[in-house]
């Protein structure tokens, strides 16, 4: 589990910057999808940036399964982020890459090359995502959903106990989003792999989301299940995002 | 016509053949040694950019200077200041070899900024992505930056050799020779235009060459675009 304590995140002086994270904490709990949600500036890239140290924490404590990651470095830290593995909004394959070496780089990242046996897992993973006979395609031959069902692949490739979600379906257009989202919780429920969702669209939580963190200006402003901050949102955020206010007031 | 032209060809074909592979060797063997330390500067100059993946501003500001001031001097001056330093290197100033020193120093500054600018494009989320999947530093750059960037790389070399040229003309002038150096001594000191616009031809002909093959080269290695 990823027990986040007391999370700060400034840029900039400590003093005089601005805080884009302020006193986060949140407990994950393995195997649960928890939704991350926020308006634009909340925070909520910034937080799961920090969960895999694309960024490093102001202060504070991100502990998985006991033990504090945040001074990780070297081969700990790669080792750590193959663990929490990430899919992204814009998808970040390699555009010089087949789908089946992009698929295939956590192995070349892991171990400095890829094995026959490597490519014949890459191509299960494909398989799994439904895109098994693009592996010898180059990502701008496919669409935004399929590019982003490669990214899937490629995170599933490393073996992850974790995945972060970064806006991952803000991106693709409806259809779209239903396949990436069906897929994540497909895989959720089949491996029992932790998917922590950042989002700001509340129809993204309520599909695959059984907790739910609101963000407001770097703090947590409300958390606990879908079905209750559903039913009874009480922070100003949640209601906004909910659209459980009258907009044109 | 043509008799004027076998004729021509005859008395001064040998000369801009000697000329055009003087130029030629200028060109490449100085451009090669410029790639190697240039790439190496260019990718140290990315990585220590401030927030890039090995932010180190101090390093980046002296990189950056020492690149700057390269690039400062015009190439005529750089190689006249700097004949004492050839000397010792090369044992001498004059001819061929004595271009090396001052178009390496003058052109490995060059490829480190286009480099630089070529990694610069690559997407932040593709190497964002593949840090994520738990990449060094060195395969990060290896296996993903410098591939992703290979296109733009390939058109760079193109401007680089372009630019060397330019510069071999003004080092032909010194007393390397080349076709630069037959231009100017024919041409303006005695009054040859003819062979002073053959060895233009030439010069022209060998930029389109470049510009086309580094053209065609970056479109086969570029996987962007479809088909």
């Amino acid at each position: 589990m990823i027990q986040i304590k007391h999370l700060f995140k400034t840029y900039g002086e400590v003093d005089s910057g601005a805080h884009a994270l302020e006193d986060v904490s949140i407990d994950i709990a393995d195997g649960d999808i928890v939704g991350i949600i926020g308006m634009s500036g909340a925070g909520k890239s910034t937080l799961v940036r920090c969960i895999n140290l694309l960024e490093r924490p102001t202060s504070g404590q991100i502990v998985v399964d006991g033990q504090d990651v945040v001074g990780l470095s070297g081969a700990a830290l790669r080792a750590y982020r193959r663990r929490v593995a990430m899919i992204f909004q814009s998808f970040g394959l390699l555009s010089q890459k087949t789908v089946l070496a992009n698929v295939c780089f956590p192995y070349l990242a892991a171990t400095g090359k890829v094995t026959a046996e490597n490519r014949a897992r890459a191509l299960e993973l494909l398989d799994l995502v439904g895109l098994k006979e693009k592996a010898a395609s180059y990502p701008s031959q496919l669409s935004g959903g399929q590019q982003q069902r490669v990214a899937i692949a490629r995170a599933l490739a490393c073996e992850p106990e974790y995945i972060l979600c970064d806006e991952a379906t803000s991106a693709l257009d409806p259809a779209s989003t239903n396949t990436i989202l069906k897929l994540l919780r497909d895989i959720n429920r089949e491996t029992g792999v932790t998917v922590i969702v950042i989002t700001h669209s509340m129809g993204v939580v309520e599909k695959i989301c059984r907790n739910v963190v609101v963000l407001d200006h770097g703090r947590v402003v409300e958390q606990g299940s879908v079905a209750d901050v559903f039913a009874d949102p009480r922070s100003d955020a949640a209601k906004v995002l909910l659209e459980r206010v009258d907009w044109d007031a | 016509m043509l008799n004027e032209l076998a004729a021509f060809a005859d008395e001064y074909g040998e000369l801009l053949l000697e000329g055009t592979g003087a130029t030629v060797v200028m060109l490449i063997v100085p451009t090669l040694v410029s790639y190697v330390i240039g790439l190496a500067l260019g990718v140290v100059l990315y990585l220590t950019a401030p927030g890039s993946l090995r932010p180190h501003p101090k390093l980046n500001a002296v990189l950056g200077w020492v690149v700057n001031i390269c690039r400062s001097f015009p190439f005529i001056v750089l190689m006249i200041s700097i004949i004492p330093f050839t000397r010792i290197v090369i044992g001498t100033s004059s001819g061929i070899l004595g271009t090396v020193p001052p178009l390496v120093l003058s052109t490995s500054p060059f490829i480190a900024r286009m480099v630089e600018q070529s990694l610069a494009e690559v997407p932040r989320e593709s190497v964002e992505a593949v840090e994520a999947c738990g990449a060094s530093t060195p395969r990060v750059v290896f296996s993903a930056l410098l591939p992703e960037a290979m296109p733009s790389l390939v058109r760079g070399v193109a401007v680089t050799l372009i630019a060397v040229l330019g510069y071999t003309a003004i080092a032909g002038a010194v007393g390397a020779g080349g076709l630069g150096d037959i231009a100017i001594r024919y041409g303006y000191y005695r009054y040859q235009t003819e062979v002073m616009i053959a060895a233009i031809v030439i010069l022209v002909v060998i930029v389109q060459v470049i510009q086309s093959v580094c053209d065609i080269v970056a479109r086969k290695v570029d996987h962007r675009t479809q088909g």
